[in-house]
């Protein structure tokens, strides 16, 4: 579980989140959702400790991630496991170079250990024909296969992702929905995902926080939102016409 | 203050680049990785532009050495000390500025505006250690060698061209690149070329490491990485120069 507790975070005089708190279940896809420019990658970035953050604290199972020092931030993050919005995948390795590189770096396995593992993602994400090729020899939906396979090779706690679906067509989303997901629940694993995308919130949001301008605006899971009464949530849920079409069919039953 | 701002970044990120690595092995073949791109890729440009200034710079002694006074091995002699003290150190240092400092700018720059180096610190690796601390051994290393064969091409091209356009025989070419040699002026360049080294890999790395923005800022940080290497390695030239000849 992740907790973060009254996180405030500027960029000079421009004050970019303010008081968010929120507790993200273990298990469960728990989602950041906003318009763009709301604030959601600063939060994820804070979270991860890519940003510092200027005030409250984050908790990973109870540590307090803001008050360690660096060497105790990288033995963690050696627990977490990330998916960037363009896969930032190592374009000088081979796809099997990138998901063993993390292997490489931090495990004592053994070579034919890490060619087991490294062989178990690339099934788990089902581009095991990609292993010898370059991430720029293969689509956008397969490079983001291959970062999920990167993620999950060390066996994460935390897994987050930014964006996972952006610059994709519809079908390969909901491929790449379907397989944090599964991972999410198989691994029973703590997975944070930055979207603006609709589709994943109906489709995987377990749990769902929105931000609008830097604020806490709402929180709850995929069947309580089409019922909201937050008007800036509703703003941004039906600006979807298909939404619309579904919420008032419903409220016509 | 923009200049002591950005001295304080890059002596900041020294200071996390020769931090203890995280796997020694992974560093190592980096290390050998890197010798190969930026090191043995030179060769061939270092020998081609080696050769050419040694031909040129035989022309140009000849040329002002036309006086029955002055003995013709003062040729060779003239063209080896200009390779061994200058030539061969200092401006294939700024050669190499161009070449290899551009490469690692732009290879780090574009690592870190496509997230690559986020990725690598999600990870828990030093992205600063991994990505620089190799390029910077590699290019210490290299250097040195690069020099090495810069004067030997160089005087070849001397002696093939010095004979071929008149200017001086072979034997008396030969006869001056032996006379009255100073081993120290190879000491004193070959120190030269690993504190060029140092700055070439470092200042290309700084520039790209800390790039903001997309592929345009990236070409930009390139430009001013070359600009800011060339003129440190004159100031370090002068500096050096005056402490140790």
């Amino acid at each position: 579980m992740i907790k973060i507790s009254n996180i405030y975070k500027s960029f000079e005089q421009k004050e970019v989140l303010k008081n968010i708190s929120m507790e993200f279940n273990k298990g469960e896809t728990n989602l950041i959702i906003g318009r763009s420019g709301s604030g959601k990658t600063v939060l994820l970035k804070s979270i991860v400790g890519l940003l510092e953050v200027d005030r409250g604290k984050i908790f990973y199972d109870d540590r307090d991630f803001t008050s360690m020092n660096l060497k105790l931030r990288k033995k963690l993050r050696q627990e977490m496991g990330m998916v960037f919005q363009g896969g930032a995948l190592f374009d000088s390795l081979t796809v099997e170079e990138n998901i063993r590189f993390p292997l490489d770096m931090f495990s004592m396995l053994s070579s034919a250990e890490k060619q087991k593992q490294v062989d178990f993602c690339l099934d788990r994400v089902n581009i095991s024909d990609a292993n010898k090729m370059f991430p720029s020899e293969i689509s956008g939906g397969m490079q983001k296969r291959v970062a999920i396979a990167r993620a999950i090779v060390l066996n994460p706690k935390y897994l987050f992702c930014d964006e996972p679906n952006s610059g994709l067509d519809p079908e390969t989303s909901i491929l790449i929905d379907e397989l944090v997901h599964q991972i999410t629940v198989d691994l029973q694993i703590t997975t944070i995902i930055n979207t603006h995308d609709m589709n994943s919130v109906m489709e995987i949001g377990d749990n769902i926080l929105f931000i609008s301008e830097g604020e806490m605006c709402w929180e709850g899971n995929r069947k309580e939102i089409l019922s909201t009464d937050n008007h800036k949530l509703q703003e941004f849920v039906f600006a979807n016409k298909q939404y619309q079409k579904i919420r008032d069919d419903k409220i016509n039953e | 203050m923009n200049i002591f701002n950005q001295a304080g970044k890059y002596f900041a990120l020294m200071a996390k680049v020769f931090s203890r690595p995280e796997r020694h092995s992974l560093y190592v073949r980096q290390t050998f990785n890197e010798i190969e791109n930026l090191g043995i890729k030179s060769v061939g440009i270092v020998a081609v532009i080696s050769v050419f200034m040694g031909g040129i710079m035989t022309l140009q002694v000849a040329y002002n050495m036309i006086n029955p006074l002055l003995p013709t091995t003062l040729i060779g002699l003239g063209n080896r000390d200009s390779l061994i003290l200058e030539f061969s150190s200092t401006i294939m240092g700024l050669i190499m500025a161009g070449k290899i400092g551009s490469n690692i700018t732009s290879e780090i720059g574009s690592m870190k505006v496509t997230q690559q180096i986020d990725s690598l610190e999600i990870m828990g690796v030093n992205s600063a250690g991994y990505l620089i601390l190799p390029k910077i051994i590699a290019v210490v290393l290299i250097f040195p060698l690069l020099y090495i064969l810069s004067v030997f091409f160089g005087i070849v091209g001397g002696l093939i061209v010095g004979p071929a356009v008149g200017a001086v025989s072979a034997a008396d070419y030969l006869s001056g690149i032996q006379f009255g040699f100073n081993p120290y002026y190879v000491t004193f360049s070959l120190i030269k070329c690993v504190v060029f080294g140092f700055l070439i890999a470092s200042i290309a790395a700084f520039f790209g490491y800390t790039v903001e923005g997309g592929a345009f800022d990236v070409g930009t940080a390139s430009t001013r990485a070359v600009v800011n290497t060339s003129i440190m390695i004159l100031v370090s030239d002068l500096i050096l120069t005056q402490l140790l000849l």
